[in-house]
């Protein structure tokens, strides 16, 4: 297996993006009301058969599979059809869209108005515009976006109206529909709402995934939802979900449709609306319910400055392509096609092989702004409440630039400017986070003045806020370095240098993260290669056969690496160190929230731990959900709770293995 | 689980030995369980007239050698550049087809200024000399059943129809040939010839019509041995006619239309009309399970096999009675019909025959578009009244039937023409583009028929059809037998296709048509072919559960280095996208050597397995070595 290790990678500095296009420029010079007014004519798929959002329902009404699985229910719970018929079209009526292009050239010309004041710019890159109207016209398209903000489906609905593209029929949670005149407006320019949970109901599920089925099969409008179920607010990308993509891809698999685009587009914002509301949910004060007197009251961001977005439309996949040689569609010539069944394997595998390469293609394609690599650079800093000197900033983020561009990161710098004038105005457009005042830059941990008296622990909660608003803006450079970063702390942390050692470790942290970075399942050793070609191409480490040795000028990158992952390091030990210290035997998995964040408070103050950060209930949530999937914690489920049996020498372990004092065990999957 | 297979796979190797030892015995003491009788042929028949039949032993005296149906038939463009089909035989024979030209040139971007010439004769310094087995050849000769090793005789019986044999021909490539041809005239000629060819170990391949398009008829190139081509075409004599019970006792290599002309004169007929009908044999259809274009009245060739004669290595394989059914175990005609000449050479074959119908009526239903056409096919077998014949084609075959229109006599014709078409396209609003026609054929008496077509157009018009006429319903059919000639014609300009079927259930039948016909069109484009090719279908049959579907793919090889490796890999590309979505591997085509690979996954391990010991047992020496099926 040696010789495996063959580093054909493709250079990620070679990958070719396309230019981007700024869209609110011509709405700068031109008349927003003729634009709202514009002819609109998309392209629409090929073998389309026009069809309006009644006949849609009735199509949905008379499937083949609701009659089934209201025969099924019917049989079961002993109701009538009738009933179950009326409680469908009930279903129906609450979920289905009805896009009325009224309303969208209403939105259309409102969100003009916002986005101009908003936003210096609404960066596009028309080719991949170009390439989705290809698209849509030869096969049913799914729309993939990024979802960081509440902006994301009406600035993709915005855009795509704006460049005549078919509008999309969107998935939104059920919490949009309440409120109430923005609901329905938003029904009317093509969301459709689903409830968030809808477990065991097979009603529901049956009605929702034939009404999504019937869109794609028919090729009605592109469907568009997010992979990552919710938005992120970490700006790490989450875990795909998996649910909507498998129902999807279902009518290619039976062979209902020649082929499917799927179309990942990454949207990435300057500056985040939600910033400081999404470091304060972290630290546990709840987010406000979407409520239309909430929206008005956030009109004051809308005084602010938000810098640019870029929205990047990916190249479209081909699910036929990836679907080839992987899953034998034979298996579904013997059973109706409309009797819902259980994916086999195969089929599970590959829905969630291509919801992560698709999560993937959305993180390669966003872009990074040089302030991603300030606050990344900020976070590093000996001590967080001095800074760092502007110069050494300065320095380091040309450095980091260079770095960070080498391992294919999609960094907009803006080259007709000097490095100082890059770094000021980053600093200016987030004057909220960031200060500087004799010659250092710093975090502005004391930003909000409070009234009355602070208890320290408040303190502290209220100082992590603008850390974590700061880490969630590293975070979107994290997908970058993370490989890299994994085999720099496995290096660190390996008792040799030897190479099935370092891979040992690798694989092991690799497992341990892998709720918290995207991480392909089943690529640990793909993985592995890509970063040690990263880092020998930039010549930080040397690999021989069995050895793998850090280059003198390799050291800097080496601990810039390590120290990227180290919160996260540090965070997972501090859980596993609750865990076995703190945790009672009758802790419910409600109550670990709470009590892990008084636990890690405590560290702070003590100053046993040094990163804020781990106040993240993001982090904390991905820790418990990692051991819970190695088995060092289970749940017990009793009637009115949840409560957790834990497994204090496995937990112990694991906590030793992350800090280096217990060797990894042997990779049990993939060895090199 | 491991123990018990191995110790399974010992008693199977311990079986097998047996049966091998067993064979190399009979030599010595050996029971002649292959009884070589009298030819029946001398004993005559008063019924049944003995005239002259269509298929002589040399073939290449009325046939063509590297294309397709008789030498003095085929298309070509004249003078004018109007293409024309020479001939009597047909009734397009003679005609002047005006429209194909453009239809040529529009579809495949074909033009008449680039021809793909044919090498005109067949070289016999081409063909690799025979390998004789003299000792074989000896005692052949002292049967006197006539034989020939002639380059010309060996060729024609070396190939079928496939896309890639007859194009290998057209420039004068020439593979694995038969060493020799012989011609048994009866039944007991036939056990004579497979009693010696196993005592000399000699490869047997049969061979009927030549129709197969399976790759059925191919040498294996790895065939070291003799291989003797068995023409059954001179065993062509219909035995008796049984008018009691109405079947027909009938040496099985007489051809499709032969059969059908010598019961004709006795008012009877079998109603088992495949498309290949003027060339392929009765054997031929036991040994593919063929079906027929009338199967909804007559039934396929499994309905319409009462009893089989078939002589394999082991000894002559039939029942003993002709009970209409019988509950006896498995049904031992199912080894035989669909063994591909594995097993043995069928050479006698008692058929069901009916009184030949009163009436006769062509038909056609042009839809809006082909979901409509199906939809109304679906519901016709639904309520079991599907016609003699009722087949669907899509727009693309109603375009290419529509180019195949004989020139008008008339102006009067030609006006009327124009008003049907006026009034469809405009008055109706249906969609040149879309719109799909199906063509029908009634038979039976004539109230009946007449009371047949009402229902069906009943039918037809719940799903939007509007009838339209005798004539587009006769012309579809007609295509059918001129297609492998229009090929020949396709393959002068750089035109090769091929075409290839399935069956499927009903509720895939549309998703099957649009997959497969999209996959042609992007498989080709991948493979570098520049024009768009022509793909399309139809629906040609109908059952209770489902329908057998019919593609035709032909594409413009200008450009193409290898262009039947391309086609290839096309049609097998197509294949996968059929069987992905719930297609068969072969509604009647059979499998032959084209898609034997399929054959595991088709009937599961074990099904395989299940055949594989038949053969074993029956022809445990390969005699019948075409290696087709398995």
């Amino acid at each position: 297996m040696e010789n495996k290790a063959t580093y054909s990678h493709t250079d990620p500095m070679l990958k070719k993006r396309d230019e981007f296009e700024d869209m609110l420029e011509e709405r700068r010079n031109s008349s927003d009301f003729r634009y709202a007014l514009k002819c609109y004519t998309p392209v629409v798929y090929k073998n389309l058969t026009p069809c309006d959002a009644n006949s849609l329902k009735s199509m949905v009404l008379q499937s083949d599979q609701l009659h089934y699985v209201i025969s099924q229910v019917s049989k079961e719970t002993g109701r009538t059809r009738e009933d179950l018929q009326e409680e469908a079209s009930g279903i129906i009526e609450e979920m289905a869209h009805r896009l009325q292009l009224s309303t969208v050239r209403f939105f259309a010309f409102a969100l003009c108005k916002v986005f101009k004041t908003l936003f210096k710019s609404i960066c596009v890159n028309e080719d991949g515009i170009q390439r989705l109207q290809q698209a849509i016209h030869e096969h049913p398209v799914v729309l993939l976006p990024s979802h960081r903000s509440y902006m994301d489906f009406l600035l993709m609905s915005y855009i795509l109206y704006t460049y005549d593209i078919a509008l999309p029929v969107i998935a939104a949670g059920m919490d949009f529909m309440g409120m109430k005149v923005v609901g329905e407006m938003l029904r009317m320019s093509g969301a459709f709402f689903i409830r968030r949970s809808f477990g065991g109901d097979k009603l529901y599920w049956a009605v929702f995934s034939e009404y999504v089925k019937t869109i794609l099969k028919n090729g009605l409008a592109p469907v568009e939802f997010f992979l990552e179920g919710t938005r992120s607010r970490t700006s790490k990308s989450l875990t795909p979900k998996l649910g909507l993509l498998n129902i999807a891809i279902d009518p290619f698999l039976k062979g209902e449709v020649f082929d499917i685009s799927l179309v990942p587009v990454s949207i990435s914002y300057e500056r985040i609306l939600e910033e400081s509301l999404y470091a304060r949910e972290m630290l546990g004060v709840p987010k406000p319910k979407e409520s239309t007197s909430g929206l008005f009251k956030a009109r004051k961001v809308l005084s602010e400055d938000y810098g640019s977005i870029h929205v990047y439309f990916g190249q479209p996949v081909s699910v036929r392509q990836l679907a080839e040689g992987r899953v034998n569609r034979c298996q579904f010539s013997l059973t109706p096609r409309y009797i819902p069944m259980r994916p086999n394997e195969d089929v599970q595998t590959f829905v969630n092989d291509t919801a992560y390469r698709l999560v993937r293609a959305q993180e390669e394609n966003m872009v990074l702004k040089p302030w991603v690599l300030l606050a990344t650079i900020l976070l590093q800093a000996e001590d967080l409440e001095r800074g760092i000197p502007l110069e050494e900033l300065t320095e380091q983020a040309l450095w980091l630039r260079d770095l960070c561009r080498q391992y294919g990161g999609f960094l907009h710098w803006p080259d007709h400017m000097t490095p100082s004038e890059v770094i000021s105005s980053s600093l200016s457009l987030h004057h909220g986070l960031v200060r500087l005042s004799e010659g250092n830059v710093y975090l502005a941990l004391s930003g909000e003045a409070q009234s009355g008296p602070v208890s320290p622990e408040e303190q502290v909660l209220s100082r992590a806020v603008p850390v974590l608003s700061c880490v969630s803006y590293r975070n979107q450079a994290l997908h970058v370095f993370v490989r890299p970063a994994l085999l720099a702390t496995a290096v660190h942390t390996s008792a040799s240098n030897n190479k099935q050692d370092i891979f040992n470790t690798f694989s092991f942290l690799r497992n341990m993260f892998c709720n918290e970075f995207i991480l392909c399942p089943n690529a640990t050793v793909q993985d592995f290669e890509e970063a040690c070609f990263l880092l020998v191409k930039t010549g930080v480490l040397q690999v021989s056969q069995q050895e793998m040795v850090v280059t003198p000028r390799g050291h800097r990158t080496m601990s810039f690496l390590s120290r990227l992952l180290l919160p996260f390091v540090q965070g997972y030990q501090v859980v596993c160190a609750f865990l076995c210290e703190k945790a009672s035997d009758t802790l419910t998995e409600k109550e670990f929230v709470q009590a892990i964040r008084k636990f890690v408070i405590k560290q702070l103050l003590s100053g046993t731990l040094r990163y804020p950060e781990v106040l993240s209930s993001d982090l904390q949530k991905n820790a418990f959900a990692a051991l819970l999937r190695l088995g060092a914690v289970h749940k017990v489920k009793s009637v009115d709770q949840t409560g957790l049996k834990i497994n204090k020498v496995t937990v112990n372990s694991l906590e030793d293995t992350l800090g280096g004092k217990l060797p990894t065990p042997k990779a049990s999957v993939a060895r090199l | 689980m491991a123990a018990n297979s191995s110790s399974d796979r010992q008693r199977a190797a311990q079986q097998r030995l047996q049966i091998i030892a067993g064979h190399l015995q009979r030599p010595t003491n050996y029971q002649p369980d292959i009884t070589a009788a009298e030819c029946k042929a001398q004993e005559g028949n008063p019924n049944v007239s003995n005239e002259e039949r269509t298929v002589p032993r040399r073939r290449q005296d009325i046939m063509k050698w590297n294309g397709w149906g008789y030498s003095d038939s085929r298309f070509l463009f004249n003078k004018k550049g109007q293409a024309e089909f020479t001939g009597k035989r047909y009734r397009l024979s003679g005609m002047i087809i005006p429209g194909l030209k453009d239809w040529m040139e529009g579809t495949f971007g074909a033009s008449l200024q680039h021809k793909a010439p044919a090498t005109p004769i067949l070289n016999s310094t081409a063909v690799q000399p025979a390998t004789i087995n003299e000792a074989f050849v000896e005692e052949v000769k002292a049967t006197t059943i006539p034989f020939s090793v002639e380059a010309e005789d060996r060729v024609f019986r070396a190939h079928g129809h496939c896309l890639h044999e007859i194009f290998a021909l057209r420039e004068g490539k020439i593979g694995r040939v038969p060493d020799m041809v012989v011609w048994p005239s009866c039944h007991s000629d036939v056990v004579k010839i497979v009693e010696l060819a196993s005592k000399h170990n000699v490869c047997l391949i049969p061979y009927g019509g030549g129709t197969s398009v399976s790759s059925a008829l191919e040498c294996p190139p790895e065939e070291t041995r003799s291989i003797v081509s068995l023409d059954t075409s001179q065993m062509n004599r219909i035995l008796w006619i049984d008018e009691k019970n109405l079947t027909a006792h009938v040496e099985a290599g007489i051809v499709g239309q032969d059969l059908e002309r010598l019961l004709n004169e006795s008012g009877y007929c079998t109603g088992h009309e495949p498309d290949s009908m003027e060339f392929s044999s009765l054997g031929g259809w036991v040994a593919t399970r063929a079906s027929g274009m009338k199967k909804n009245i007559y039934g396929n060739i499994e309905d319409l096999v009462v009893h089989v004669k078939m002589v394999t290595p082991r000894g002559v394989i039939e029942k003993s009675c002709q009970g209409p059914r019988m509950s006896t175990g498995p049904d031992v005609h199912h080894f035989i019909m669909g063994s591909e000449g594995t097993l043995g050479v069928v050479t006698e074959v008692t058929l069901k025959i009916r009184p030949m119908p009163e009436y006769q009526k062509y038909g056609s239903v042009v839809f809006p578009n082909f979901e409509q056409g199906v939809a109304c096919l679906r519901e016709v077998a639904k309520q079991r009244c599907a016609p003699a014949s009722i087949r669907l084609m899509d727009n693309e075959q109603f375009k290419f039937g529509h180019a195949l229109k004989p020139q008008v006599s008339s102006i009067f014709t030609s006006f009327l023409d124009g008003l049907k078409k006026f009034y469809i396209t405009k008055f109706k609003g249906f969609d040149p583009n879309r719109l799909c026609v199906a063509t029908l054929l009634f038979e039976g008496d004539h109230e009946k028929v007449l009371q047949h077509e009402k229902q069906v157009y009943d039918i037809a018009a719940k799903f939007g059809g509007l009838a339209a006429g005798e004539d587009n319903g006769q012309r579809g059919y007609m295509l059918t037998f001129v297609i492998a000639y229009l090929r020949d014609l396709g393959m002068e300009y750089y035109v090769i296709g091929e075409s290839f079927e399935t069956s499927v259930p009903w509720d895939r039948v549309l998703d099957i048509c649009r997959n497969v016909k999209a996959r042609i069109i992007r498989e080709c484009k991948d493979k570098g072919v520049q024009f768009p090719p022509l793909s399309t279908c139809r629906v040609t049959q109908t059952y209770d559960a489902g329908a057998c579907v019919y593609f035709y793919f032909a594409f413009n090889y200008r450009g193409l280095s290898d262009p039947i490796h391309v086609s290839e890999q096309v049609e097998h590309a197509a294949r996968e996208e059929i069987l992905a979505n719930g297609g068969s591997l072969s509604h009647h085509h059979g499998v032959g050597k084209l898609r034997k690979e399929w054959m595991r996954e088709t009937v599961s391990d074990v099904g395989l397995g299940m055949l594989k010991s038949v053969k074993d047992y029956v022809d445990p020496n390969n005699i019948f070595g075409n290696r087709n099926l398995l």
